[in-house]
């Protein structure tokens, strides 16, 4: 369902010279529904790659098909439907700083046209599943980092997308809300979705026994079913 | 799709009341735009009727000799009032030119002893000729002195008169131009404050216009709460300029009166009242709609 075709991804630097290469001809191609998880070392080009399936960055060459969509080339009024079916766990959690956690997650149904029911009623339950069911009303700085990144979750699964792109969601949690996240993943992925998942967790990767994808600065380095994490 | 419409219109009602302080700044650039819009249209008809005031005391005399009888001058009247520049034409037989300079200079005894030394009536008839436009003076005058009645004619007093009249002439469209150019550059200044508030307040706002997008939000479900926004915004200044206007009009009707009595702004503003609130309104609400939306189509680009 998703086939990254020999992309290649630098970012002009500021002084017009040299580049940053962030990816460099990557391809491989997710069939059906999958856990992936892409591992590398800081800076390897992990958010980069996902950057580029959510179309927020183009590519300087290749191309992404999405069930033979190519995303770089539709128009812009296009746009949206795809990632609607897209959730997205950002590592920087891009929340809303305005709105408050029951009407973050709620965005994206509201903005897909779910009646108000559908929507109090999942939100409340994705809330209660993530363990913020006390903290609705607050708005993202009267939360803790942990308690952020929950929300950030939260929001990307809401609207039960075809794939869920989760760049480090678990970078700012203990080891017991870790594993609750990574089993609610899991599970998600063998309800028939399939999972992104980028990381530099050790033992999140060698626990999981799934595919994984290895960068290195911006290149494929190791691509394997029931992957271990060796950089 | 109207469950949508009605998301965005709540939203951004929300926004408004969340964002209280910088709604309430905007509005206040607002009315000062619009207040601006509705003097540039009250101020129209004021400066057509002060000019139209001026442009009334000037004129020409074209004086009869002394022998030509009130019939002739009656003909040439006509004559005259069929030349398309002119106005209309008024007939000042040699007696009511003497009524008129005691009228005016009774108090001064010299004058008018000299007056009844001479016995007689020094006064030639003549025709107060006025044009429709100061600029058709001169014409008019060489008309006259080329006629076929020249023979007639004494003088015509353009050539004394015509220092004062082209002065008049040309404070009348220089005070236009000015106008004119005053009232664009505070408009253009007004709408770029107007606009500039806007694109601040809208600012704050950015990254989550970003954010929206990224999450599969439609540019209209994006934007239509900001243009909400933009238009209670333009709503509520209308309203509070308009209630200014009012009381303003109201209140110094009697004085500017006092001073113009031609002018009566408070009659001004109600015959014009409808186009008025169509101004008031295609300013506020055309401003905070059109603000709103060029400052966030940057933000949707992602
Ligand atoms: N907007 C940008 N402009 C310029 N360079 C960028 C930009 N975004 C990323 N880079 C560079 O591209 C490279 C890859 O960055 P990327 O964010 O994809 O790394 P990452 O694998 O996600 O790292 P981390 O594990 O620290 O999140 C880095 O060298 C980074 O400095
Ligand atoms: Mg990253």
């Amino acid at each position: 369902m998703l086939s990254i075709n020999n992309i290649t991804k630098a970012y002009p630097s500021r002084t017009g010279n040299n580049p940053t290469i962030a990816l460099d001809d990557v391809s491989f191609t997710i069939k059906g529904k999958e856990f992936v998880s892409i591992v590398g070392k800081s800076g390897a080009g992990k958010t980069t790659l996902l950057k580029l399936i959510l179309a927020e960055e183009k590519p300087n060459n290749g191309q992404i098909l999405f069930d033979d969509l190519d995303i770089h080339k539709i128009k812009s009024s296009q746009l949206p439907k795809l990632r609607q079916r897209i959730g997205t766990v950002f590592q920087d959690y891009k929340l809303f700083p305005s709105k408050t956690t029951y009407e973050n997650v709620a965005y994206v149904m509201e903005a897909m046209g779910a009646s108000k029911d559908e929507i109090e009623r999942d939100v409340s339950q994705i809330l209660g599943i993530v363990g913020l069911a006390d903290r609705v009303d607050n708005f993202p700085n009267e939360l803790s980092g942990g308690e952020k990144q929950r929300v950030a979750i939260a929001r990307a699964l809401i609207h039960r997308p075809d794939i869920i792109l989760a760049d480090e969601p678990t970078g700012n949690l203990d080891p017991y809300h870790t594993f609750d996240i990574i089993r609610l993943l899991v599970k998600i992925y063998e309800l028939g979705t399939t999972v992104i998942l980028a990381t530099h967790d050790k033992e999140v990767i060698n626990s999981l026994g799934k595919r994984v994808i290895t960068l290195d600065q911006g290149r494929v380095v190791r691509d394997e079913e029931k992957g271990r994490f060796i950089l | 799709m109207l469950i949508l419409l009605k998301r965005v219109i709540k939203t951004g009602w929300k926004g408004f009341k969340r964002n209280i302080g910088l709604s309430l700044a905007t509005i206040l650039i607002m009315v000062i735009v619009i207040s601006l819009a509705t003097l540039l249209f009250l101020l129209s008809p004021v400066s057509k009727i002060l000019i139209a005031d001026i442009e009334k005391k000037v004129d020409i005399s074209v004086y009869f000799k002394e022998d030509v009888s009130s019939e002739y001058i009656l003909e040439v009247e006509s004559e005259i009032s069929k030349i398309p520049e002119v106005k209309d034409v008024q007939y000042i037989s040699k007696d009511q030119a003497l009524e008129k300079f005691i009228e005016k200079h009774k108090d001064d005894p010299v004058l008018m002893e000299s007056l009844t030394e001479l016995g007689s009536n020094p006064f030639l008839a003549s025709l107060n000729v006025r044009a429709w436009d100061p600029s058709q003076y001169e014409q008019v005058a060489n008309l006259l002195e080329t006629s076929s009645f020249r023979n007639l004619i004494d003088k015509v007093d353009y050539h004394e008169r015509k220092p004062v009249i082209e002065k008049v002439f040309s404070v009348v469209s220089g005070l236009n131009k000015i106008g004119i150019f005053f009232s664009i550059l505070f408009a253009a200044i007004a709408v770029l404050i107007a606009f500039n508030t806007i694109r601040i307040a809208i600012y704050n706002s950015g990254e989550e216009i970003s954010i929206m997008r990224l999450i599969g939000a439609s540019n209209w479900f994006v934007r239509g709460p900001f243009l909400i926004q933009g238009l209670i915004i333009g709503f509520i200044a209308v309203l509070i300029t308009l209630l200014i206007t009012f009381g303003l009009c109201y209140g110094f009707d009697a004085r500017i009166k006092t001073i113009a009595p031609d002018i009566s702004i408070y009659s001004i503003f109600v015959s014009n009242f409808f186009l008025l609130f169509l101004i008031q309104l295609a300013t506020g609400i055309g401003l905070g709609i059109i603000s709103s939306y060029i400052a966030v189509r940057k933000y949707l680009k992602i």
